[in-house]
């Protein structure tokens, strides 16, 4: 707080601690503490608010675990944004390992900025895009079956498979950079010795390069699973007939039975398991808080 | 173990840059062989082509007889001491060390037997378990050491290995080194920009110079026998007078420069044509009140003295206000020469070498 009056002055300095407090308190703790108390009090019609019914009950948090399809919907999402996290990490790993230490420094920007432009677009173009190329008859199936690979059409809008393709697509950056950092401050020289000792490249990236790179991953890895359990826009517009997202109906309690006490106490739910979640996945991994942070 | 190596042709480029150029030398199996030369002069450049990380761009080289060409750093007889020493950091010290041995699919008792043995060959028992950021720079360097000999390599390859450390435990691990080259009686090739440890060191040095091999010989012979102009003045330090040779006579000449004629020895290869200067060790000059006759005398003034202990640097002056030094060793009687008092500077023409500049490095690639 002293470096900070000292670098910027006392009133700049001012400015930046009421806009981050502003931020925090206003737009982040408030909101969640107000869906928070909402979560506990019956969903009743307008006048019946601040009166005798309106006692505080875990009975929202109940309507889930009284919704055998409401658990399933919520286990699938879970279950689906591991597989997105896990799919992410395939593709953002050897990229980043390319992208750190193989390719030289007069394309690493070039390649940056090709893997950057997508994000200019909206993502609700980028989603509608992909509706556009995984249909039946789309430019993939079109495109496979020019090449020979596959003789049928794929129905890729069926089950999860569009929104798991939609997810990565959406969040592979966000485990590409982390876990580019992470390589990226390797020691080439490390990655040498074991060369030098002997060692395969796959033993090479099990012992050396993977530990080192783990805070990274499992930052990445945490902010591609939170995001993917947490995302609206692609389940729902690269949705099958069988698809269906947690927040999907979250969203249905809070805007066509307008009932915010429920979709409240489900938002919760749904923080709350992924967090614990993530913490025991972290635990299994051997991952501490201290080194996501780093 | 240990084999030989042979470097014949070898020639390294960097796009048009030539790093290495036309290196030949044959390192003796259980040598000690240091490569010496200032930053930039293609060393690193060698070792990376000996431990295999790169091809040369030209000429081959052969370890223990076999052409290395295309055999990659895990195939190699060799292991690598990086400068920084290139530790794992997450791994514990025994596993440091065995690394190279579980690579080769050494079960884990005997993996762990054999780092506590080394670890006791380093002297540094009991440091199994530690992590790797609990060592001093010391500690750390013979766990280096110790890492590179687990795989038993024929030849250790050494890049400047010290230089992170302080004096003291820099010449400590000097005597260090040589004495587990000795032990083990692997090739070692040492890679430094300091002359103290090339000489104090090696059976051998190879001094470079913009990617050439400027003299291979032993300590003694670069120090009292160098070849050309860069080796005197890159090891040891001279007083370097430019002119020309004027009469030769067999081995010796007579050189002319701004400070007077002087009789001297002729380098290796000094032609009347070649361009050269005369170099003559601050050691080799002595300060008289009269000089004999016929000797090599410049008449000096005293600059400034620093009195060093074992012995008395003198920086001194000449008439025209050229600047040169003399060392003289303290016996315990020598006197100090007041600043301002005149003298003769004297140096046997035995000991003052006409020696060829350095050829000028190769421009772009060599046809």
């Amino acid at each position: 707080m002293r470096d900070l009056i000292r670098r910027y002055g006392a009133p700049l300095a001012g400015v930046f601690v009421v806009l981050t407090a502003f931020w925090l308190l206003v737009l982040v703790i408030l909101p969640y503490l107000y869906l928070f108390e909402n979560s506990f009090r019956p969903y009743l019609p307008v006048v019946d608010i601040g009166g005798p019914k309106d006692v505080y009950s875990l009975n929202n948090y109940l309507t889930f675990f009284e919704s055998p399809i409401h658990i399933y919907v919520f286990f699938v999402t879970i279950i689906y944004s591991s597989v997105v996290t896990a799919l992410c990490f395939a593709i953002a790993y050897p990229l980043a390992y390319y992208l750190s230490k193989v390719a030289t420094s007069a394309v690493v920007p070039t390649l940056f900025l090709l893997l950057l432009i997508p994000l200019w677009v909206s993502e609700i173009l980028r989603s509608f895009a992909w509706f556009i190329i995984l249909a039946l008859k789309g430019p993939l199936n079109y495109g496979l079956m020019g090449l020979g690979i596959i003789d049928q059409p794929v129905r890729w809008m069926s089950g999860f498979r569009s929104i798991i393709i939609g997810l990565v697509y959406t969040y592979v950056l966000f485990m590409l950079f982390p876990v580019y950092n992470a390589v990226q401050s390797l020691d080439t020289n490390q990655i040498e010795a074991a060369e030098d000792l002997g060692s395969p490249w796959w033993r090479t990236h099990w012992r050396v390069i993977l530990p080192h790179a783990k805070p990274g991953i499992a930052s990445g890895a945490v902010t591609v699973f939170m995001l993917s359990a947490g995302s609206i826009l692609v389940p729902t517009l690269l949705a099958s007939t069988t698809s269906r997202w947690f927040t999907e109906i979250i969203q249905q309690w809070m805007f066509e039975s307008q009932d915010w006490n429920t979709g409240s106490a489900y938002a919760f739910l749904l923080m709350l398991i992924c967090t614990v979640f993530v913490t025991l996945v972290m635990r299994v991994f051997r991952v501490r808080l201290s080194d996501i942070a780093k | 173990m240990s084999a030989a190596i042979e470097l014949a042709n070898v020639c390294a480029d960097f796009g048009s840059f030539r790093a290495v150029d036309h290196v030949n030398v044959t390192i003796k199996a259980g040598e000690f062989f240091s490569f010496l030369g200032p930053s930039g002069c293609g060393k690193t450049t060698i070792l990376r082509m000996v431990s295999g990380f790169i091809d040369p761009s030209e000429g081959e080289i052969t370890i223990g007889g076999q052409n290395m060409r295309g055999i990659r750093p895990n195939k190699r007889p060799t292991a690598l001491i990086f400068q920084n020493l290139a530790l794992f950091p997450l791994m514990p010290v025994w596993e440091n060390i065995s690394f190279g041995l579980e690579v080769r699919g050494v079960d884990k008792q005997t993996r762990r037997a054999k780092a506590e043995e080394l670890l006791r060959l380093v002297d540094l028992p009991g440091s199994a378990d530690k992590s790797i950021a609990q060592l001093s720079g010391g500690q750390k360097q013979r766990v280096a050491i110790a890492r590179a000999l687990a795989v038993e390599p024929k030849v250790m390859l050494l890049d400047e290995p010290l230089s992170a450390l302080d004096l003291k435990l820099r010449q400590h691990m000097r005597a260090e080194l040589r004495a587990i080259q000795k032990r083990t009686n692997v090739t070692f090739i040492y890679i430094t920009h300091d002359q103290g440890e090339a000489l104090a060191m090696s059976d051998r040095v190879g001094v470079m110079s913009h990617g050439k091999l400027q003299q291979v010989a032993t300590p003694q012979e670069i120090y009292n026998r160098p070849a050309n102009g860069f080796v005197a003045s890159f090891v040891g330090e001279n007083n370097i007078f430019t002119g020309q040779i004027e009469t030769r006579n067999g081995t010796t000449a007579t050189f002319r420069t701004g400070c007077g004629t002087f009789r001297a020895l002729l380098g290796p290869g000094v032609t009347d044509t070649t361009p050269s200067k005369l170099y003559v060790r601050p050691e080799q000059a002595r300060l008289v009140d009269a000089p004999p006759a016929g000797a090599n005398n410049i008449p000096v003034e005293v600059a400034d003295v620093a009195f060093e202990g074992n012995f008395i640097n003198i920086q001194v002056r000449n008439g025209d206000g050229r600047a040169l030094v003399i060392e003289a060793r303290n016996d315990g009687s020598t006197a100090v020469p007041p600043p301002g008092s005149r003298f003769n500077m004297v140096f046997a023409p035995e000991q003052a070498l006409i020696l060829a500049d350095e050829a000028a490095p190769a421009q772009g690639r060599a046809a």
